[in-house]
């Protein structure tokens, strides 16, 4: 074999380089180029006004908060059912269940629920809460369907957050006469929790951003008032891009991005306090 | 006087494996007894017998007795809890909590419900002069325990084994991951901490073994081969097997 000269060595690593970095620059293309877009066409939009008025003239003018407040619903609505059980849930998996054929059908079921197309969600959601269980289009059978649809995204990340804390510490306060419970309380939950907390915002940022569960279950076109009870049907940030977008003619392409602009600061910046949870809980963990 | 009984103990694991074979043994109090002997001997599945640790692994079956001041304590009617308490732990590696330097020797007995403040200082100074760490953590007892070094974190761990006033200490190869002068800080520990406890060691090495040996056990392949008090074991060994041992022909 021919032995390459130290130039033609440091061109090739220099090519190699070059190569590796111009990839690592398409991939990041996309999510630049939406966001970029995103921004310069929906900031003109943005004002006081839009934030806090009702949509006026059809949808044309005025501005989003009705469907700001029902996002904000919507999101508190899923956490308060799904945090509970996918926690629950993730405790029990990943500490008391044996690894039986149960177990297995279990995160069988799991890994399949979150396989399920979001409009699926939907239609099981009109099915069960709206008609079944009488709980009418609200934002209760709205949050209903979007926890079952983030219960896997808690279970998993809580389950795998479990499972990093060194199984010594269990031994440990174990020996030392501690119970189970007690255990998991004091060592194994609290050294979970950094990990948990990411799992839970990034399952209710995706409940927070979809369309599809929501609309035969809780949202609304236009309502002239806010939601008033959980049983009342709300306006939603997916929803109304989703129908200013293609419901509404001659609609000013402003209001549409502006509104895009809006949802995606709100879903961006629940991902940014689970970026800074997480980076900081790695920086003081010990183990 | 007798403080432990172990009578005809067989223990397999779920793999088929028979860690410990039909073992007799009685374990003096207040005296350091060693149980040594090479890798698979069933020295650590014998210790963590006696806490009924092995209870968290994957034991298929386990008969015989082993009685504690004349309890039975593998019959279905111990309280687990309460054994554990009475039969601390020391593990090879020191597995100290993510909490503080305190919390680490108030753990079980908070666990337990001790609340007042004075009872849980009190065993925290007393339980850290005996594992002679006092003088070098006193001043930090708020810092976390990873803050200390790897001979202060097994210490750590023996002084949070006696905060909880055990009776009978299990010590499984606690130097091993030590240097010589942390090793001698334990072994001087223990000398001290024999006068009032019982304690089972499974020394690191046969010089370890040799050193601390009030009582001393060999095991093989699960077997009890032969045992001794004092040092005689390790001069005037009976059987073949655990001369060549002892003699470091095999091992």
């Amino acid at each position: 074999m021919k032995t390459l000269s130290i130039q033609s060595r440091q061109t090739i690593q220099r090519l190699g380089f070059g190569a590796l970095t111009l990839l690592a620059l398409i991939t990041i293309t996309p999510i630049v180029a939406i966001v970029g877009y995103i921004i310069i066409k929906g900031a003109p939009a943005i004002s006081w006004q839009f934030l806090t008025a009702f949509p006026r003239e059809g949808m044309k003018a005025g501005g989003i908060w009705p469907a700001i407040i029902g996002t904000v619903y919507l999101t508190l609505g899923t956490a308060i059912f799904s945090v509970p059980l996918g926690l629950g849930a993730a405790i029990y998996l990943s500490e008391y269940a044996p690894n039986n054929r149960w177990t297995r059908l279990i995160r069988l079921a799991i890994v399949n629920l979150s396989g399920i197309p979001s409009v699926v969600y939907g239609l099981f959601g009109l099915g069960l809460f709206v008609l079944f269980l009488k709980l009418g289009i609200s934002i209760l059978a709205g949050s209903l369907t979007l926890s079952i649809m983030t219960l896997p995204v808690i279970i998993s990340t809580a389950e795998e957050a479990l499972r990093a804390v060194p199984q010594s510490f269990r031994v440990v306060s174990i020996s030392l006469g501690g119970t189970k419970w007690q255990t998991i309380q004091r060592i194994v939950l609290p050294q979970a929790l950094p990990g948990i907390l990411t799992g839970i915002i990034l399952g209710l940022e995706r409940a927070a951003g979809e369309t599809a569960p929501i609309l035969f279950t809780a949202a609304s076109f236009f309502l002239p008032r806010l939601p008033g009870s959980p049983l009342d049907a709300t306006m939603a940030l997916p929803y109304h891009l989703f129908v200013i977008s293609t419901q509404v003619p001659g609609m000013p392409v402003r209001i549409q991005f502006g509104t895009a602009l809006v949802l995606l600061v709100f879903v961006l910046s629940m991902n940014l306090v689970a970026t800074v949870i997480r980076s900081r809980a790695r920086a003081k963990r010990q183990w | 006087m007798n403080k432990i009984t172990i009578e005809h103990l067989t223990l397999t694991y779920s793999d088929g494996v028979e860690a410990i074979s039909d073992i007799n043994l009685n374990i003096p109090a207040n005296a350091i007894s060693v149980l040594f002997g090479p890798a698979g001997a069933g020295k650590s599945s014998l210790l963590r017998t006696i806490n009924r640790l092995n209870d968290l692994a994957d034991v298929e079956e386990v008969r015989g007795r082993v009685l504690i001041d004349g309890q039975d304590i593998l019959s279905q009617k111990t309280d687990v809890i309460a054994l554990r308490r009475k039969v601390g732990m020391v593990f090879a590696r020191p597995v100290v909590l993510p909490l503080t330097i305190r919390a680490n020797l108030t753990y079980a007995l908070e666990l337990a419900g001790e609340k007042r403040i004075e009872r849980l200082d009190e065993a925290v100074e007393r339980s850290l002069t005996l594992a002679a760490l006092w003088e070098e953590v006193k001043d930090r007892l708020e810092e976390s325990a990873f803050s200390l070094s790897g001979g202060q974190q097994q210490r750590l761990c023996l002084a949070r084994v006696l905060a909880n006033e055990p009776e009978i200490i299990l010590l499984d190869e606690p130097t091993s991951g030590l240097d010589p002068i942390s090793t001698g800080k334990v072994e001087a520990s223990l000398q001290e901490l024999k006068k009032s406890y019982t304690i089972i060691l499974v020394p690191h090495s046969v010089q370890q073994a040799a050193r601390a040996s009030d009582f001393a056990a060999f095991l093989l392949q699960g077997k009890l081969i032969e045992t001794a008090w004092g040092k005689n074991m390790f001069t005037t060994p009976h059987d073949r097997r655990t001369e060549d041992y002892v003699e470091g022909r095999f091992g």
